[in-house]
């Protein structure tokens, strides 16, 4: 089954090529081929189950947290193969951020959180970072709601804040690509609508690749969609196409309610 | 009788049983402390903190060299075993979870927890006092740690396991290798609750006594040097109260009291710390 050709006329920021994923003996991932376009969206939409999750976890490579888990095939990254052995995992993750579906700020302050990822790879000095942390929680939107009590607690915002604070924490870091992985499932509508429109500004800067069981949301902020289903990538299009004239029956049915 | 009446009269059987039962432990305690206040208070005056072990026959003195001992022994003892047990908690829970050297550290670990503490005291002794020639204070210090840590390392390891796996995941997708993680992150995460384990530790061996009869033996005089015999409450209290000297064993009910505030501080202090571990 062929993807690639779905954006001819994109720059391509990750080429995933053959990629089988394993679970112990289970088979999570089914030969996926997907090109993950520049400062686009990709939204990747399916039924709980379908591999999304999992697929979205062998971009920075999380899954080698956990043995028994383990990824065939190629991720492109730069003109490098992300699965390799020899790859450093801590550089890739500090170039392809992810956020979660639960918010996790660290038990530090909300300073501390931004500063933290940073110090990692930087050496900034303290004016710098200052303009650093302004800057990331600018970018996620949280700036004018946090600039006076840097110093609290991460742990006081509120979800939807920590959330937020989650994104600035990962876009601190400048990496070129951010995962998303369900990030509003655990969020009000209020707070679910300020993160989408922050999806929305940042994908002029990062690519973006999210995981959501939303598909509203999916047709809202996504420039390219993903419809997956038992570990296959079954369709993948531009997001209008799938969303309007899907190509696949399972799709259609997917997107009609039918299932899933 | 219909089944809901028997199941009130159940419930009732059960609560008062129960009630029974904390009023066991609960007296049995309040006599302990009545106790001791009763018989130590009287004990407790200036000169208690000044004074030297009096030699026998002698009148007044103090239990200042075993005070200061007691001190000395236990705050090598903290300093040596907190590092120690912290790290291998550590290591245990973030990094060697499913090795067979975790396990078998796990496994020695545990039969240290509950290994009679006057076998540790005999084995330290036959370790440093028959070998380097003499009891010291380095050596009670010794035997001391080897009970501290061990709980030290299960405390810390149990409170690690309990930080959610979303917030491992989420430090190691900013690119933190495992060591920062471990330090900044997940062991930050539950200080509160590493600290009350060092507390408990340190709460353990404040009162063991069989591990010092064999390694720092006692000093009847007041002595800050650790390679040399030390003096210590535990010790103490128990030579003096089997003494036939008045004003030893009223001596020796004072450093009793003493030790079991010491001890109950640590604890109350402990669940302090415990209680307030949401703030950061």
């Amino acid at each position: 089954m062929s993807h690639e050709d779905v954006h001819p006329a994109e720059d391509i920021a990750l080429k995933i090529r053959n990629l089988d994923f394993y679970y112990g003996n289970f088979k999570g991932l089914n030969n996926v081929n997907l090109d993950i376009a520049r400062h686009r969206v990709t939204a990747f939409i399916g039924p709980s189950g379908c591999g999304k999750s999992t697929l979205l976890r062998t971009f920075n490579r999380m899954y080698d947290l956990y043995p028994g888990q383990r990824a065939e095939g190629e991720i492109l990254f730069n003109g490098k193969n992300l699965l390799d052995r020899k790859q450093d995992v801590n550089l890739v993750r500090a170039k392809i951020g992810m956020v979660f579906q639960k918010p996790t700020p660290f038990p530090m302050t909300i300073y501390e959180n931004i500063a933290f990822g940073v110090r990692l790879y930087e050496n900034l000095s303290g004016s710098e970072m200052n303009d650093r942390v302004e800057w990331a929680l600018r970018k996620a939107a949280l700036w004018d709601e946090v600039k006076s009590k840097l110093q609290q607690s991460g742990l006081s915002l509120s979800g939807g804040q920590q959330q937020r604070l989650c994104i600035a924490r990962a876009v601190a870091v400048k990496p070129e690509i951010v995962l998303l992985d369900e990030p509003t499932s655990a969020l009000d509508p209020i707070s679910t609508a300020k993160v989408e429109e922050l999806i929305d500004e940042l994908k002029s800067e990062y690519t973006i690749a999210i995981v959501t069981h939303n598909m509203q949301q999916a047709a809202r902020i996504s420039d390219f969609t993903a419809f997956m289903y038992l570990g296959d990538l079954v369709e993948f299009g531009v997001t209008d196409q799938v969303f309007i004239k899907p190509e696949k029956k399972q799709t259609e049915d997917y997107i009609t309610g039918r299932f899933g | 009788m219909d089944i809901y009446s028997r199941r009130i009269l159940i419930n009732r059987l059960g609560i008062g049983l129960s009630m029974i039962a904390m009023a066991f432990g609960l007296a049995a305690l309040m006599w302990i402390l009545w106790t001791l206040f009763s018989k130590g208070f009287a004990a407790l005056s200036w000169d208690f903190f000044t004074q030297d072990t009096p030699a026998p026959g002698s009148e007044g003195g103090g239990l200042r060299n075993a005070i200061v001992g007691s001190s000395l022994i236990i705050g090598v003892t903290t300093l040596v075993s907190t590092p120690i047990g912290i790290l291998a908690g550590i290591y245990l829970a973030e990094f060697g979870s499913t090795s067979k050297f975790a396990a078998a550290t796990r496994f020695v670990t545990d039969i240290m927890l509950s290994a009679p503490s006057i076998v540790i005291g005999l084995f330290v002794y036959a370790l440093m006092v028959a070998t380097l020639g003499g009891f010291s204070g380095w050596a009670g210090s010794v035997a001391l740690s080897l009970i501290a840590i061990p709980v030290v390392v299960r405390t810390t390891e149990n409170m690690l396991r309990l930080v959610p796996s979303s917030l491992r995941e989420a430090a190691f997708a900013i690119g933190a290798p495992r060591w920062r993680v471990s330090i900044s992150i997940t062991l930050r995460a539950v200080k509160a609750g590493v600290v009350t384990g060092v507390l408990l530790a340190i709460a353990r061996v404040t009162g063991e006594t069989a591990p010092l009869l064999f390694t720092a033996l006692n000093n009847q005089f007041f002595s800050a040097d650790m390679s040399q015999p030390m003096g210590n409450l535990p010790v103490v209290i128990f030579q003096f109260a089997m003494s036939p000297y008045d004003n030893w064993i009223s001596l020796a009910w004072g450093g009793a009291l003493l030790i079991a505030l010491l001890v109950l501080s640590i604890n109350i202090g402990a669940r302090f710390m415990f209680r307030s571990k949401d703030k950061v």
